[in-house]
């Protein structure tokens, strides 16, 4: 029982790293808090159901998920983020804009969707249980096992290893220097923000999948836990943020199981509260945290 | 090669340069020196694209640079080594150098990481460690060397002996000596007088936002006179 917990807990903190691995790429180049990435991730769930619901396979809606939440994201620099960093102190006033954006775009999916929940077909994804140990593992859960590892290795390969990666680093280190060597920073936040998003509707498809109810509000628990994530994590750091996910998915499934289902969301942001004591900077953060308390 | 027409900017209301004019020849070094605040950083910051311009025109071989975007003026050659070095400090050293690369696209490659490394042995010791971690003088050396893996056209340096030891300085002047020698266009401005006059063949004196004086550097460095009374105690430094 123990261990078939923790398993689902990982499957979840997969797909929860997908969802906050996004949001703290794009806190980390810029030092903004995109607080409508919930509605980036039901977006991508929304897409992804409308184009099966329209006669099309679900890998068809899981790349148009990936693409249309990308666009998306990057729209939201463009509109919210891009003027207000050319005036200065962005940090408080990307707040209140992205929140803004988040309603609109929920507005949007509520009036498509009359407010209703909806749902994949039965056997969108085809209904497989593997049974050994004695655990049970759905066909589903080892894909979204194996998509979460996949592309958050991806990522972190594109991050630390490729020419891209370098210049997104260099725009986050020293923005001016990176104009300096030829790197156009707007073109590293469109990529930026597209893999972002792109992340966030791939995790949508995959929570529409695993707990087949798409509603337009389903992206506002995902941005709390996002932000617990990578708080927990360290701002700014991707393996942070995957490390972060992966044990919030665990402990969170395990409090659902063993405790009174009332007290998982007191435990969690208990357990975040002690971890935060002994490091301040979250798992893997540098100073980053600290940095902004002292600027308070 | 490098010419500035009547070159004016403004920050918020003040005026930071006053009709600037100056050219730079192909193979030349020159020198702009002059005191804290005169306009030097905003003249190089106008030129890379980093500080807009209000009035006049600043053209290389003829193209107009004055309304381009600093990374496209970067991919035309003009490479900034801006002050206080400005290097990427959570990347290694062998990563500042590799972005170096960046705005090469279209035009050739003529130095390679190899001369880089030549010029500046400790680069290539160092070259796993982050760039953060240098000292001042190793920084300035891979800022310098991050601008050359950009093939330049021209280099522009913004005071590259600011807050290094003397004798660091002889270093990275030596390191300059030898890319004079081979040939290398360079803009560099400098506060210590003396230094800058060896090291150019020509010099412009800029005082409050305008040239105030120019000429031979050998000339220049003969006249105490000039010196004294454009940069005052600046002129011994």
């Amino acid at each position: 029982m123990l261990i078939q917990q923790l398993l689902n807990g990982l499957v979840v903190g997969g797909v929860y790293a997908l969802f906050a691995v996004g949001f703290n790429l794009v806190f980390g180049i810029q030092r903004l808090l995109n607080l409508a990435h919930g509605a980036i991730f039901m977006t991508g769930a929304f897409v992804a159901y409308y184009t099966v619901a329209a006669g099309w396979p679900l890998w068809v809606g899981f790349i148009l998920a990936a693409i249309g939440s990308g666009v998306l994201a990057m729209l939201i620099e463009i509109v919210c983020f891009r003027r207000l960093r050319k005036s200065g102190d962005a940090e408080f006033g990307a707040i209140i804009s992205s929140v803004g954006a988040s309603l609109v775009i929920m507005t949007v999916w509520q009036w498509i969707s009359k407010t209703q929940i909806v749902r994949f077909p039965f056997e969108t994804f085809p209904v497989i249980i593997f049974r050994f140990w004695g655990l049970r593992v759905s066909a589903l859960q080892l894909f979204m096992a194996g998509a979460a590892l996949v592309i958050v290795v991806l990522m972190a390969w594109f991050v630390y290893r490729t020419s891209f990666g370098r210049r997104v680093r260099a725009v986050t280190g020293n923005e001016k220097a990176a104009m300096l060597v030829g790197v156009n920073p707007n073109r590293i936040y469109n990529q930026t923000y597209f893999l972002s998003g792109a992340l966030a509707g791939a995790s949508g498809v995959l929570v529409g999948l695993a707990f087949n109810n798409i509603n337009y509000m389903m992206g506002e628990p995902y941005l709390m836990f996002g932000f617990v994530i990578i708080i927990l994590g360290g701002l700014g750091s991707i393996p942070g943020a995957l490390l972060a996910s992966l044990i919030f998915g665990m402990v969170q499934t395990l409090t659902i199981a063993f405790l009174p289902s009332g007290l998982t969301n007191a435990f969690i942001f208990f357990a975040m509260f002690l971890i935060l004591l002994i490091r301040p900077n979250g798992l893997m953060g540098k100073e980053e945290a600290g940095a902004l308390r002292g600027r308070r | 090669m490098l010419e500035i027409d009547r070159l004016e900017v403004r920050y918020s209301g003040i005026e930071a340069l006053r009709g600037v004019s100056m050219t730079v020849n192909s193979g030349e070094v020159v020198a702009m020196i002059g005191p804290n605040g005169a306009g030097k950083s905003t003249l190089l910051n106008a030129i890379s694209g980093i500080v807009p311009a209000h009035a006049g025109h600043i053209r290389l071989d003829g193209r107009e640079l004055t309304v381009l975007p600093a990374w496209t003026v970067s991919a035309m050659g003009v490479l900034h080594v801006p002050e206080g070095r400005q290097v990427f400090a959570d990347l290694t050293v062998l990563e500042n150098l590799q972005l170096g690369e960046t705005c090469l696209k279209s035009r050739p490659r003529r130095t390679t990481l190899t001369d880089v490394y030549d010029l500046f042995p400790i680069l290539r010791e160092r070259q796993a460690q982050l760039a953060g971690s240098l000292s001042g003088g190793q920084q300035q050396m891979l800022a310098i060397g991050r601008a050359l893996m950009g093939s330049p056209e021209i280099l522009l340096l913004d005071e590259p002996s600011l807050g290094l030891a003397p004798v660091i300085i002889a270093q990275v002047f030596d390191a300059l000596r030898a890319l004079r020698a081979s040939g290398l266009t360079i803009l560099l401005i400098e506060q210590n007088a003396h230094l800058a006059l060896q090291a150019s063949d020509r010099a412009y004196i800029i005082d409050q936002g305008r040239i105030v004086h120019s000429g031979a550097s050998a000339d220049l460095a003969q006249d105490d006179s000039v010196i004294a009374h454009y940069l005052g105690d600046l002129a011994g430094a």
